[in-house]
């Protein structure tokens, strides 16, 4: 039992293998808390549906591809404008009838809303993971020197990386991030300017959908495409959330990588608290700056 | 100073229909399956808990499936490895459910709302995964044959019949505990915590103890029941910590009513119910929780015992409880007034 105890300094190329796992991690996490914080900005809701939606993501590309043959890449633009689409259905129908009810209604409305996908993807596709192949273009490794690294995982980071500054450029330096960011701090104002607010919380919605599910199509090949592979994730990511806070578009994107480094160099040093390090990191983050490192006390 | 519902009922039908209650209590495990009673009694105790939280204090908790799946494990481990009597089998699992309330509380009341709602449901999957890697659980086998034994050293609790009067006592200690505690000077300070929070700190209450305190009974109390649970199905799983138990005792606390005493009581024999007649339809229980979720938040938001109760025992119209917020019900929306989250 206190095995751990003797902690051996691992072969260099385990170590380097590891961070590469945690840097993947961390790029989902990244994405999620990044959709998560841009939906709560607008919408004043915590999306529980976000894995669900991060699933379904995953699922829109493996049909696509095994239904109608349509590969990867065009999967990368089809999966989220689809999924998004989804998305804005289920605010129009759903959330918009909950925006001046107390915020726990739209956590358990949303909570309830991934109950439903996860429950029907369960019935049709079980708890095993559909295989879904790496698009022949990025197959294949680099020879590093101390590691191999495998051209889909450098993809993947570079990938989500890009996004998530995209994402950080278009709310901070752009018009329209302006009007999002207006709207978030006083929406009636902002209506009053004749920005339709409530247009502007749809597409936001979506757009945030979208990004959980451009992460599933980004994940496909790593994971398997599962119906548990949301709830897996999103029960970190909302740890992930809480230590970031939700205030900052950049600090979701930083707490993201940076706790999936970490989670990764626990697994070389002490693998047992792998999967508790981030809960852990979060109750000393309580504990010593209860807002989140990028939060705003509110 | 409210009724059973929460409306004003006059006293004589509260004590019509807790008598009534009660006998029907007693007569139950002859009209029905008493296995089914016992796991429906521990889940009610288990949502009365819970309701204690969401209902009177308006903290939404995603993460008591940690105490009830503490607690059973610890009955469990207790009763068959270190061969303790049932009695003190339960006040074990209880006590370790209290510790862990009192660590989580003391994390969880710094933050507000939804993040209140993300830290629970984190600290409680932590406990998930040490109930997953640690030895004495047995991972995916969980602690199985648990032994009922004697309780008091001469009460066969193996008779089913015995085993459900031991149930239906703990679960009326537990509620009468809950009862007592919202009827209290206590219960009525926790109240004005839910309805605005800033205003019960200007009028001097140290909000965060008594937050604290509610939290700590709320887990106690799901310890109680998860180390009864333990011994009714002499069985400790992982299901009991995992995040669809912390699900399903907001399901339940929703259909019956929140903030009603009797709401999860009703909410879950309903859900137990359901689950019994649907199991056979797999994974479908899972989509049909999350429409009645939907349904629930969406239309109706009082519960059962919510629209129910008014009608049956004559009072006025019920108490507004947390179904009909208003911006500052529960301190949830504190930063949609924050003039008043200032002073806070």
């Amino acid at each position: 039992m206190f095995s751990w105890l003797h902690i051996a300094i691992p072969p260099a190329p385990a170590l380097f293998a590891q961070l590469l796992v945690g840097l993947i991690n961390g790029a989902f996490y990244a994405m999620l808390s990044l959709g998560l914080a841009v939906i709560f900005g607008m919408l004043n809701i915590i999306n529980f549906t976000h894995g669900a939606q991060y699933m379904l993501g995953a699922f829109c590309a493996w049909f696509l591809l095994n239904w109608a043959g349509i590969g990867y890449w065009p999967a990368l633009v089809i999966a989220p404008i689809v999924v998004g689409a989804v998305g804005i259905v289920i605010e129009r129908v759903f959330l918009r009838r909950i925006y001046q009810l107390d915020h726990v209604y739209g956590l358990l409305l949303t909570f309830g809303l991934a109950l439903i996908i996860e429950g029907i993807f369960r019935e049709q596709y079980g708890s095993s993971g559909q295989p879904y192949t790496i698009p022949p273009a990025l197959q294949g490794a680099h020879n590093l020197g101390f590691m191999f690294l495998p051209n889909y995982r450098a993809w993947v980071i570079v990938a989500s990386l890009s996004v998530c500054l995209a994402t950080w450029f278009v709310i901070e330096r752009t018009r329209l991030g302006a009007y999002l960011r207006a709207a978030t701090e006083n929406p009636v104002l902002v209506q009053a300017f004749g920005i339709n607010v409530p247009r502007m919380i749809t597409l936001t919605y979506g757009a945030g959908v979208g990004l959980a599910a451009l992460a599933g199509v980004l994940a496909a090949p790593i994971y398997q495409v599962s119906p548990l592979m949301g709830t897996n994730i999103i029960n970190i990511v909302f740890a992930v959330v809480v230590i970031g806070g939700m205030g900052s578009i950049l600090g979701a994107i930083i707490s993201g990588f940076t706790l999936g480094l970490i989670e990764g160099m626990t697994k070389v040093f002490y693998p047992e608290a792998s999967s508790t390090v981030i809960f852990v990191i979060m109750a000393f983050v309580l504990l010593l700056k209860p807002a989140g490192f990028f939060g705003r006390a509110r | 100073m409210r009724g059973v519902a929460g409306g004003a009922a006059s006293p004589n039908s509260v004590r019509l229909w807790t008598a009534g209650l009660i006998l029907l209590a007693l007569a139950a495990p002859f009209l029905l399956y008493p296995v089914f009673l016992m796991k429906a009694l521990c889940f009610a105790l288990f949502a009365c808990a819970f309701n204690l939280l969401i209902g009177y204090v308006g903290l939404l908790s995603f993460g008591h499936a940690a105490f009830i799946g503490s607690a059973s494990y610890v009955t469990a481990h207790a009763v068959k490895v270190w061969g303790f009597p049932p009695e003190i089998g339960i006040l074990a699992g209880t006590a370790v459910a209290a510790v862990l309330g009192a660590a989580f509380g003391w994390l969880a009341i710094r933050r507000q709302g939804i993040y209140f709602a993300m830290i629970t449901l984190a600290l409680a999957q932590m406990v998930y995964f040490f109930a997953l890697q640690a030895p004495f659980t047995h991972g995916e086998d969980g602690i199985q044959a648990v032994p009922r034994g004697l309780l008091f050293g001469f009460i066969d609790l193996n008779d089913t019949l015995t085993m459900y009067y031991f149930v239906l006592a703990i679960f009326l200690i537990g509620f009468g505990i809950i009862y007592r505690t919202i009827n209290s000077p206590f219960g009525q300070v926790i109240k004005a915590i839910r309805e605005n929070e800033p205003r019960a700190i200007s009028l001097g209450y140290r909000t965060d103890q008594y937050k604290l305190l509610a939290f700590i009974l709320s887990a106690t109390l799901s310890g109680l029941a998860g180390s009864t649970k333990a011994l009714v199905f002499q069985l400790a799983s992982l299901t009991d910590v995992d995040w669809p138990t912390s699900g399903q005792v907001v399901l339940m606390t929703l259909v019956g009513g929140l903030g009603t005493i009797l709401g999860p009581v009703v909410g879950a024999f309903v859900v137990e119910t359901m689950e019994n007649y649907l199991a056979q339809f797999g994974s479908w229980v899972t989509t049909i929780e999350g429409v009645i979720f939907v349904i629930c938040v969406l239309t109706f938001r009082r519960g059962i015992v919510g629209v129910v109760a008014p009608y049956l025992i004559g009072g006025r119209a019920t108490e507004r409880i947390s179904p009909q917020p208003s911006p500052q019900a529960a301190g949830l929306a504190r930063d949609k007034i924050p003039t008043e989250a200032a002073g806070g």
